[in-house]
């Protein structure tokens, strides 16, 4: 389903990676290994199509993603380094506003799950501490269940035993639902990827 | 569409609320620079009276310069703006509905406030109405094309001042439309020709300027 | 792909267009030279001295073809920052970052002559005539567009962001001229405007068009040693 062509990366003068080549079907998980500074972010730019390659492409069912635009925006959950909260507005609003954004409707009690999930209060963000607010940015995978592709960077940063779980338990689901997540991360996981990729060979 | 501008218009009105003293310090600003003109040439009124258009006008620009850095930056800096980038609207239409916004928190008030330093300025009552649609239509062009500049220089160092160098001079043809009106009518002539070049300039920066913010937000994002 | 558009997109590869460059660079240098001599020689020599402004109005043959060069280096730049979008080539990219200095000096050089000349025939040094205040609002968008480019570290976004910047400029650069133009018309009144210059004798137009031709080579000439500056650079 996602393609991944030729892809080449340079940033700064410096070429991260080329020729860089994957197919990535439904029900499969993709891990992308490697150094800070190797591209493991870059690459993720790439896949949901915020960095254009310096080379090749991105084929989401058999199309150029960037012909697809919002076409393929519809179709996954991009969860970055950034908590991509709003600090003013409180945990309940900001996944409220994120999911109407990804044009998807939730009820207040679909978003009122999947913080007592995270165990979030309903509390501005900029009161939460460091954890908490990954956390409240994680919540949005509980209602992204239908969403075929998840792209997410580094998600057990900054977490605690538990949350991690509890995150892993949700990429586990997503699979074995059929769907597709690719994801990086420094950390030990027991999550078994179908494959990896190291961007550090 | 509709729902995902309606939902961005409501979050940044939402965000300015509770952040009133950020957007009370901007209009503030609006209120001091009117003040100064008088004390910098002097307050003989035939002058005020000539003056005010102009200085209510550069004062608007100047305030409205002010809050545009702001526009995507916090966002930026909360990596919002990339969700914004991937959302399931098209960014054009994203980019729309900030500017909208900005213009409601930042230059809608102008033209509320506008008429009492019009009356500081001793400007004759047949002109506030005259200077009230000026600004109104000519404030959105201005959170349009300046949203241009904003996306363009996100980030950068020396941001804010690049930013006015880069958006004065595209704002000058609001600015002699917007003070010529008033001035037309000062003197007793029509300012329809003046009012409606404005109304121009605003459905044509409404029709184009979103794309070119959405352009220059990706050119700046990548 | 047919041959003329692998004819194109051969010379748009930096490296077959250095040498390129090159030639046409020293040609149009040495054009540059000859014309202006010409222009020059026929404006301050052949023709005829003005009934109402006398000797001072010669300035005319520097002035004005430099704001027109001013003028269409920015409708080129634009195109330019055009084409480097559409097609993501890096040579069209540096051949608006190019002009760009060219195109500032040329309006400096418009405004200061336009000085001059506004000096013996209004008496002072500056006057807001329709003409001097578009050259100058063209001069902030010429360093609005280099400094634009200077501020970005990463050069890919550096060319785009001053490429669309150049479009947006140029888009609105009619509407500046017009509005300017409509409020001079309301401030100034019936005042001796630079726009209005002496009747067009046939010498004087042949001087300044010379002289335009003038500087259109030099500024190709510049622009293209600025260009493989560029590529050499950025190798």
């Amino acid at each position: 389903m996602l393609e991944a062509v030729d892809l080449a990366c340079e940033r700064g003068g410096r070429s991260l990676f080329r020729r860089l080549s994957f197919a990535l079907r439904g029900g499969e998980l993709l891990r992308v290994a490697g150094p800070n500074g190797s591209g493991k972010t870059s690459l993720l730019h790439i896949l949901c199509g915020l960095l254009s390659p310096t080379a090749g492409a991105v084929r989401w069912e058999g199309t150029e993603i960037r012909r697809l635009r919002e076409e393929y925006s519809k179709q996954l959950v991009y969860i970055g380094h950034a908590a991509a909260v709003k600090d003013d507005l409180t945990a309940a609003e900001n996944l409220r506003i994120t999911c109407t954004l990804a044009g998807h409707r939730v009820s207040p009690r679909q978003i009122r799950q999947a913080l007592d999930s995270f165990e979030l209060a309903d509390l501005p963000v900029k009161r939460l501490s460091q954890g908490q607010r990954r956390r409240a940015a994680l919540a949005r995978l509980l209602l992204s269940q239908s969403l075929p592709l998840w792209l997410l960077d580094e998600p057990y940063a900054a977490l605690d035993a538990a949350a991690g779980r509890l995150v892993e338990e949700l990429i586990d689901g997503h699979v074995a639902r059929g769907g597709a997540v690719v994801f990086t991360t420094h950390q030990d996981t027991r999550v078994r990827a179908s494959r990896v990729i190291d961007l550090d060979a | 569409m509709l729902e995902a501008a309606r939902c961005i218009v409501v979050r940044d009105l939402l965000v300015a609320w509770r952040r009133r003293s950020d957007v009370a310090t901007a209009l503030l600003f609006f209120v001091i620079v009117t003040s100064l003109f008088p004390l910098g040439i002097g307050a003989e009124p035939d002058l005020l009276r000539s003056i005010a258009p102009g200085v209510i006008w550069v004062a608007a620009l100047l305030s409205c310069l002010l809050s545009l850095g702001r526009l995507f930056a916090a966002d930026h800096a909360d990596g919002t703006l990339e969700q914004l980038l991937l959302s399931a609207a098209p960014l054009g239409v994203i980019a729309a509905a900030k500017a909208f916004a900005h213009w409601l928190v930042a230059g809608l008030p102008l033209v509320l406030i506008a008429p009492l330093i019009a009356l500081q300025y001793d400007l004759p009552a047949p002109l506030y109405p005259v200077l009230a649609l000026s600004l109104l239509l000519g404030t959105p062009v201005l959170s349009l094309i300046g949203a241009i500049g904003a996306a363009l220089t996100l980030g950068l160092r020396g941001g804010g001042v690049l930013l006015s160098l880069l958006v004065l001079p595209l704002f000058v043809p609001v600015l002699i439309m917007g003070a010529g009106s008033v001035d037309m009518a000062a003197a007793g002539l029509a300012p329809d020709g003046q009012l409606l070049l404005l109304a121009a300039l605003l459905i044509v920066a409404a029709a184009f300027a979103p794309w070119a913010i959405a352009a220059a937000l990706r050119i700046s994002m990548e | 792909m047919t041959a003329q558009s692998v004819k194109w997109f051969w010379y748009a590869s930096p490296q077959t267009f250095y040498p390129v460059a090159g030639v046409i660079a020293r040609w149009c240098g040495a054009a540059a030279a000859v014309l202006c001599a010409a222009g020059l020689y026929i404006g301050f020599f052949v023709a005829p001295t003005d009934a109402q402004q006398g000797e001072a109005y010669r300035i005319i043959f520097i002035h004005v073809p430099a704001a027109w060069m001013s003028m269409f280096i920015y409708v080129v730049m634009a195109f330019w920052a055009a084409i480097g979008l559409a097609f993501n080539t890096r040579l069209s990219h540096m051949m608006a970052s190019a002009l760009a200095p060219t195109g500032a000096l040329l309006t400096f050089i418009a405004l200061w002559t336009g000085s001059f000349w506004g000096r013996p025939t209004w008496g002072t040094w500056w006057a807001w005539d329709a003409r001097l205040t578009s050259e100058l609002i063209l001069l902030f968008l010429y360093l609005g567009f280099m400094a634009l480019q200077a501020a970005i570290d990463d050069r890919r976004r550096a060319e785009r962001a001053g490429a669309l910047l150049a479009i947006v400029g140029v888009v609105n650069v009619p509407i500046i001229y017009y509005s300017v133009q409509w409020w001079n018309t309301l401030h100034q009144g019936a005042s001796v405007s630079l726009t209005r210059a002496p009747s067009m004798a046939a010498t004087i137009l042949t001087g300044m068009l010379i002289m335009a031709l003038a500087f259109w080579m030099y500024s190709i000439a510049v622009t293209l040693v600025r260009v493989r500056c560029l590529i050499l650079e950025n190798r």
